[in-house]
């Protein structure tokens, strides 16, 4: 076996991880809290990166262009639950997704028809362009650091606020017993709106920060929004910390498939048989994960106390 | 309907019908679990492609007789919902959903992977299920729409019958108090886990009747939107109705029709419609036209 | 519910409001294509192609007006059919043609055929049509699918590459791709990676093309992979150690986008095709610049060009019928002799109505502050037809 390729797409595995973290995050969040199944939240993964792709063209710069990008989400966030979601959080689970596809298919128009069917993109600065070694001989993409560090740090920011502060406090009392909240007099509309909004910054985060390495185009929300589902399934629905092994996991898992199944399949069959088979396992495995931890533990890792 | 649409005189409008009424069918079973048992189910349409692919499998082998077809589409969809349901069951709310999501999705990059059975170019259908008779050739348009209809019928009336049957009421009053059926004696989870059953083999039926009138089976059958679009059809009809997933099927695909037919941004229409529907006409168009009559 | 049957008259009689198809004074062509979805980046550039060709004949053939009607199949195999049905049955057209994808083809060609309409792929090769499953009235202005893919294995003997890297999606045309790359290509070839449909991030298999350190990378990634993709491998670095080859992955629908997002390291990248926007032939001389007035000033890609045979191709069929309609045969043998000027020169198709034709190399380069894909050489590919061929028995 080769232990660099194996470090390499570790470090690989890890880098999806937190950005499936990201985009967890908020879902686990808003799903915790408002009991809201949110489907549109891969559609503010494609707001982060769309608004990012424009902003870094009109200042030409990503570092301003990605500063802008977060209030700017905020903001998107905000509208989004003023204008629709706030009145689904009394509905139904089914209400909550028709009502979120709806959002999901008109936002994939507009944006289709705004931006074009070739999507945009983000070019990285030179800087940012190249490799680093780390020991061992295992060689890394330097923006692909740039992920990592941002991520662990927007992590560590949540955390921090999450326990730290009252605001926290409240979400995370509002986690485990929606009704007590309430019931101490917090403005909880207040408090829905303000998570909603940090939802929306935290997959735009994700949205903007993975637009330099796969571009934007309309649709890109869906495949992510359908892995955090896995995700936060897996960790127990309201579980910061659940969402955070299980991405990583998740993370893990999929890109460790990806690379190493195939030649593991060759050991025991023949190339041809194994080279049809690897690619169909490797695109299940996060759902084989996924049915196996829901058949032993059917509210996932880490369900929240009350829940 | 089966009068309307030959009476108009198109063959086009025969055909629109007849696709109508079999999404019909994969309907029905929906609402029959999700309307009755309150289990939403976000990847019905594996069942649809299990019936479908299990006609174009055979065919592909040769094997066109409806008689050795139908019987195992049939049984594959039950016992894939036996093995799906088995599992997902054990879990409720949403983490039934995104189960049931998880199952679907992987039945679609099975169908994607397996080069021998088409990969994601499907495959094409030569010969519609063979039924060895002569006065009963699927190839004909016409035959083919009343198989559609009397099998449609027969699905509205099994499923009516069986809501209200004793099984249909103990069902149905798990959907709205699990833990209390529980407590007196009923194992809602058997109930739950048949009604699973009979909706997959339905729904293997719908995929069966697809596959023969498409004459084409290929793994957008059973993506994830389509299970979706299902939904969206039994909540328009009215969850919970009778016939409520034929009049859902049945604005649904015309909506998509007329709109697509406007402009192929069709989709910034449709988006707002689905969010007012849910919004504003809950318990879908029946809901909605009940709340204006008024009791009677 | 009685309402709702009560309901669905009006709504059926609404939609089926005659249209006028008695007169035959119109020759009715149906153009079933991708508009919508990211995937209509490629319909949208075929859509034009048909559109200057229309131009071109002035609207006419053999005194008879052309309509051409399009349909959109919003990238779904059913929806599809459902247009295609449509055009045949309610539409009335006389030609069905268009279809990008070949999974839609196969899903749409039996509505036209068993009605007995003539149906032209204008891109979609899907070689079923060009072997077994062959038909009298099916044609294809195109190519069938593994022939690009062999003209790119040649142009990499050519090239003198011995050890390759190979990458596509997994799904029916990835696979063919490498069919077809691998009947040709003579050297060593490393990994086939299949990666899975949804992947946007190549860092795994980035990773492993460097440690496999083979003389060039062949890709299949047509549609928003490519851009992804091609971003990435520079990231890496390895667009300068290690050349890049490729099939359907760039063209004249996304060079402007490349060209946009400044990605220069595109510029040298070789593909193949059975046709380039500086190939010397008359009908491309007026062809070319047509479309470039038409279409936003962009080149044409080849779907564009495809699609302008195809409507070329079927005012061939009807100008020696003479005009008349319900001449099927004379029709037929018209569209067999391809009487008309091609972008690719004069077309001759073998018997199974695939064209027989020369596959060229082709560069990216930048002209006159325009980047182009440039023919190199002579065809890589000559008088080439579909491998399978000799499975049609018509």
């Amino acid at each position: 076996m080769d232990y660099v390729l194996l470090a390499e797409q570790f470090f690989n595995g890890f880098q999806l991880g937190i950005l499936l973290f990201l985009v967890a995050a908020g879902l686990t969040l808003i799903f915790g809290i408002m009991d809201l199944v949110n489907l549109a939240h891969g559609t503010l993964y494609m707001f982060g990166a769309f608004f990012a792709a424009t902003f870094v063209q009109l200042t030409d710069s990503l570092v301003f262009g990605m500063i802008l990008t977060l209030p700017t989400m905020l903001v998107t966030g905000i509208i989004l639950e003023l204008g629709v979601l706030r009145t689904l959080y009394e509905r139904d689970h089914l209400d909550q997704v028709l009502a979120t596809f709806g959002l999901i298919i008109f936002f994939n128009e507009l944006f289709l028809i705004v931006w074009g069917a070739g999507g945009t993109g983000i070019n990285l600065p030179s800087y940012l362009i190249g490799t680093s070694e780390l020991p061992g001989g295992i060689s890394v993409p330097d923006y692909r650091i740039v992920i990592i560090i941002s991520g662990l740090l927007v992590a560590l920011l949540l955390y921090l606020l999450v326990s730290k502060t009252r605001i926290g406090m409240l979400i995370r009392a509002g986690a485990s017993n929606r009704e007590m909240v309430s019931a101490l007099g917090i403005n909880i509309k207040l408090l829905f709106t303000l998570v909603f909004g940090l939802g929306a910054v935290l997959a735009g985060f994700a949205g903007m920060i993975i637009t330099p390495i796969t571009q934007a185009e309309s649709g890109m929300g869906e495949g992510m929004l359908i892995l955090a589902f896995v995700v936060i399934v897996i960790g127990g629905i309201g579980s910061i910390k659940g969402a955070f092994i299980a991405a990583i996991l998740t993370g893990l898992i999929d890109t460790m498939g990806r690379s190493f199944i195939d030649v593991a399949l060759m050991s025991f069959m023949d190339s041809v048989a194994a080279e049809t088979a690897g690619p169909a396992i490797s695109s299940m495995l996060v759902y084989i994960l996924m049915a196996v931890v829901l058949a032993i533990k059917p509210s996932g890792l880490f369900p929240p106390k009350g829940a | 309907m089966p009068v309307i649409a030959p009476a108009i005189g198109q063959e086009f409008y025969t055909d629109v019908f007849a696709r109508i009424m079999i999404v019909t069918i994969a309907a029905i079973s929906l609402n029959f679990i999700m309307g009755y048992g309150g289990m939403i189910s976000f990847g019905h349409a594996i069942f649809v492609g299990i019936g479908g692919y299990s006609v174009g499998i055979l065919a592909s082998h040769g094997i066109e007789s409806a008689y050795i077809q139908w019987p195992i589409g049939i049984l594959m969809s039950g016992l894939f919902a036996l093995i799906i349901g088995a599992i997902s069951l054990r879990t409720r709310g949403v983490y039934f959903i995104m189960i049931t999501l998880a199952f679907a999705q992987m039945m679609y990059f099975l169908s994607v992977s397996v080069e021998k059975y088409g990969s994601d170019d499907g495959l094409t259908i030569d010969s519609r299920s063979d039924f060895g008779l002569s006065f009963f050739d699927l190839n004909d348009s016409m035959t083919m729409y009343y198989l559609a209809f009397v099998l449609m019928i027969s699905c509205l009336y099994i499923n009516f019958r069986i809501v209200n049957s004793r099984f249909g009421r103990v069902l149905r009053a798990g959907k709205s108090n699990n833990e209390r059926m529980t407590t007196i004696g009923y194992p809602t989870f058997r109930y739950k886990l048949v009604a699973f059953v009979i909706a997959g083999m339905m729904c293997g039926l719908s995929g069966l009747l697809t596959a023969n009138f498409e004459d084409f089976v290929s793994p957008d059958m059973l993506f994830w939107t389509f299970s979706g679009e299902l939904i969206f059809m039994v909540v328009l009809g009215g969850m919970g109705t009778v016939m409520g997933p034929l009049g859902g099927a049945m604005i649904f695909l015309f909506l998509s029709e007329i709109l697509s037919n406007i402009t192929d941004a069709w989709h910034l229409i449709f988006g707002p419609f689905l969010i007012l529907v849910v919004l504003f006409a809950r318990g879908g168009v029946d809901g909605f036209l009940k709340k204006y009559e008024g009791p009677k | 519910m009685l309402k709702k049957f009560i309901l669905a008259a009006p709504i059926a009689a609404m939609l089926s409001v005659p249209s006028v198809h008695a007169n035959d004074d119109t020759v009715r062509v149906g153009i079933n294509l991708t508009l919508s979805t990211p995937a209509s980046i490629l319909g949208l550039n075929s859509k034009a192609g048909f559109e200057v060709a229309l131009k071109h004949l002035g609207g006419k053939v053999a005194g008879k007006k052309i309509e051409l009607i399009f349909e959109d199949n919003q990238f779904k195999p059913a929806i599809g059919k459902q247009k295609s049905e449509k055009l045949v049955k309610k539409d009335k057209v006389h030609f069905l043609t268009g279809f990008i994808f070949s999974h839609i083809l196969a899903a749409s060609a039996p509505v036209g055929l068993k009605a007995g309409k003539f149906v032209i792929s204008s891109n979609a090769g899907h070689s079923m049509f060009a072997g077994k499953k062959c038909h009298k009235n099916f044609f294809n202005s195109a190519w069938e699918n593994t022939q690009t893919p062999m003209a790119v294995g040649q142009m990499l003997n050519n090239e003198g590459v011995k050890k390759l890297y190979i990458l596509a999606p997994n799904y029916a045309a990835g696979k063919q791709m490498i069919t077809g790359l691998t009947r040709t290509f003579k050297g060593k070839v490393v990994t086939k990676a299949l990666t899975p449909m949804s992947q946007r991030d190549w860092s795994s298999d980035l990773s492993k093309i460097k440690a496999a350190k083979p003389d060039g990378v062949f890709v299949f990634y047509p549609g928003a992979w490519g851009p992804a993709f091609f971003t990435q491998y520079a990231q890496a670095g390895l667009h300068k150690t290690i050349p890049l080859y490729n099939a359907f992955s760039i063209d004249g629908a996304n060079l402007p986008i490349f060209q946009k997002r400044n990605m220069t390291h595109l510029l040298g990248t070789m593909n193949a095709n059975f046709w380039a926007p500086d190939l010397d032939t008359p009908a491309n001389k007026r062809f070319v610049p047509a479309f470039k007035k038409h279409y936003k000033g962009q080149f044409p890609a080849h779907y564009a060009a495809q699609a302008y045979d195809a409507l070329m191709l079927i005012a061939a069929g009807v100008r020696a019928a003479k005009g008349d309609l319900s001449n099927k045969d004379a029709i037929r043998k018209g569209m067999e002799e391809a009487d008309f000027e091609s972008v690719r020169g004069k077309i001759k198709f073998g018997k199974n109505h695939f064209p027989i034709q020369n596959f060229y190399a082709r560069k990216v380069v930048n002209k006159n502050g325009q980047w182009q894909l440039s023919k190199v050489g002579d065809a890589v590919l000559k008088n080439h037809a579909p491998t399978n061929s000799a499975e049609c028995k018509l």
